[in-house]
């Protein structure tokens, strides 16, 4: 986003600011900066009153005991699995249909459109107990398959798509007819070129719904084959207080790779985040 | 809805035939992958929850299920646990939604200065969009520890139980840890408003003499209500259905106080293993979900100031 100009203030009155600004981020960034802080302590020094907030003679082995006591490389990798999975097929899905709804004439457009949109309106609670039966029916229970198929497709993705890819001139198509591109020429030499920003968006907002995803996996799987990161913290979370140094740093894994990730598309976080709230 | 215009095809009204049935064709194959996944996990599931609340659940899981028709949704809709779990749904909403929405515009107007290193205080402001509401709740967890933890200790708790234990305690605690898990997000959506508002709108109002707080009750508010009206509505939303907070910090507990509506669904399916009760209180979560849903499409245009 483009920084907006503001006129410059008084010196008085940049030092207040800078103030304000210390404060709130002392009051957000506490609990990340403790669990980092903590992460270091032995337990001991973590249960010790006055309580030390400092790292004053950090101990590095409870990231290790992280992935060696507690499977954390085997959620991080099943995370990774389910959630580019996920990103990607509804990333493809998601440009077809909202292609086929921006572009193309066919009987029930309007109605099979519709239908995308109620779709988008159903929280995934409302669906959670017949789809576990779904899942169990197709013996998915407890496997990848299990934890990515419903999220194939995005009621979301193809409204969003389809309201960007309707913004682009007709003139573009009728031209690409006349040089005789086809349909799914157009749509990858095109129209998916012209939309990367918003499909940018669109992806990261995926990436980002996938990795949190908790209720589902917790319901649709019981073994740490296939378990999620998110899980894995359920798991972590009842380690006992002896182990809290392991607890702190296990988190701090957990989260690294989404705001490593989160710092490099900063940009398609933020489009996506706001898509729909801010007109225009 | 607009409706895009046809492409003019050229040649003999035969060939424009069948051209249109190949375009017909094309395009049923590209809207498949999608309709076909949200008509098995979107549409039939959620015709079924409603179908499965007719049904009794067995008193042993191996026999078969008993039709009792609307009769469970009257006996589940007026039971003490389902009243009881939307009565705190309801205050977890009023204890999260306009606490989140003031705290997240208050570090998007205290981050909207040109001021050198503002970089830094906008990431940390954003920083908890990376932490998942599993990663805070974990964290909290911890650190409301009445042995151990840091908070428990600053707030004068020596052993006991610990506030997430607490009767009157655990739910504020829960609110607080999803009012500062929200925060990255309501801070980048209100953030984005922010900036979007014209420079010349404020310099005005600054030239006619109006003060700080004037300029942004007058000038700042209304353009922003309309984000403001999106963030209450997706607040409530995500607030009618946070579950990982409550499955880590207290499973529901003490003694069902922190229970809302979607635990005591999670309740009903996985440990009394009754999808009947199970599906009416998620076909009551779809409705009054569907109705918040109506009433933001429905006053959107009307009640909120467009710019």
């Amino acid at each position: 986003m483009a920084e907006r100009r503001r006129p410059r203030t008084g010196p008085w009155r940049r030092v207040g600011r800078y103030g304000i600004l210390c404060v709130l981020a002392v009051i957000v960034g506490f609990p990340v900066y403790i669990t980092v802080v903590n992460a270091l302590l032995t337990p001991q020094a973590i249960a010790g009153r006055p309580p030390t907030l400092f790292p004053v003679d950090p101990h590095w082995g409870s990231f290790g005991q992280a992935f060696s006591d507690f499977h954390l490389g085997l959620y991080l990798r099943n995370s990774a699995i389910v959630t580019l999975t996920i990103t990607v097929a509804e990333l493809v899905t998601a440009v077809l249909a909202a292609y086929a709804f921006a572009f193309m004439t066919f009987p029930f457009r309007r109605t099979l459109f519709l239908v995308c949109l109620a779709a988008l309106m159903v929280p995934m609670e409302a669906t959670l107990i017949p789809n576990r039966q779904t899942i169990g029916t197709l013996h998915l229970f407890d496997t990848f398959p299990g934890l990515i198929v419903p999220f194939l497709a995005s009621g979301v993705g193809v409204f969003l798509l389809r309201q960007a890819f309707l913004q682009l001139p007709r003139d573009l198509r009728d031209a690409a007819t006349l040089d005789g591109l086809g349909h799914l020429r157009f749509l990858v030499r095109v129209v998916v070129p012209l939309n990367r920003p918003i499909i940018g968006a669109f992806g990261v907002y995926a990436f980002l719904s996938a990795w949190n995803q908790y209720l589902w996996p917790l319901i649709a799987s019981n073994s740490d084959k296939v378990r999620t990161v998110q899980i894995g913290l359920r798991q972590l979370n009842s380690l006992g207080i002896d182990r809290t140094n392991v607890i702190f740093a296990g988190t701090i894994l957990a989260a690294l790779p989404i705001f490593v990730l989160l710092l490099a598309f900063q940009r398609q976080l933020v489009r996506g985040l706001t898509a729909g709230a801010v007109k225009g | 809805m607009t409706d895009p215009a046809v492409v003019e095809t050229s040649g003999s009204p035969r060939r424009r035939r069948h051209r249109a049935g190949r375009e017909a064709v094309a395009g049923y194959l590209f809207v498949l992958p999608t309709l076909a996944v949200l008509a098995l996990f979107v549409v039939y599931p959620l015709a079924r929850t409603f179908w499965l609340g007719l049904f009794r659940a067995p008193p042993f899981p191996t026999l078969p299920s008993k039709f009792v028709g609307a009769s469970q949704y009257g006996s589940v809709l007026s039971s003490h646990d389902f009243l009881a779990s939307l009565g705190r749904t309801v205050v977890f909403v009023v204890l999260t939604v306009p606490a989140g929405l003031l705290l997240g515009l208050a570090l998007a107007v205290a981050a909207d200065a040109r001021l050198k290193g503002i970089r830094i205080f906008r990431t940390i402001f954003s920083s908890t969009v990376a932490t998942s509401v599993a990663v805070a709740s974990v964290i909290f967890t911890t650190l409301l520890n009445p042995t151990v933890g840091l908070f428990s200790y600053w707030l004068g708790i020596k052993g006991g139980n610990g506030v997430l234990m607490n009767n009157t305690w655990s739910l504020p605690a829960v609110s607080t840890v999803t009012v500062w898990q929200n925060l990255g997000f309501t801070f980048i959506l209100m953030s984005a408003a922010l900036q979007s508002i014209p420079e010349e709108l404020l310099e005005a109002a600054r030239i006619d003499g109006a003060t700080a707080w004037g300029r942004f009750r007058a000038v700042t508010l209304p353009l922003l209500s309309p984000t403001i009206f999106f963030a209450v509505v997706v607040g409530i939303i995500s607030s009618f259905q946070a579950f990982g907070q409550i499955d880590l910090l207290t499973q529901g507990g003490p003694a069902g106080h922190t229970q809302t509506l979607i635990y005591f669904l999670y309740q009903s399916f996985t440990v009394n293993h009754d999808p009947g009760t199970a599906s009416v209180v998620a076909a009551a979560l779809f409705v009054i979900l569907l109705v918040v849903t109506l009433v933001q499409f429905r006053f959107v245009e009307k009640r909120v100031f467009y710019g």
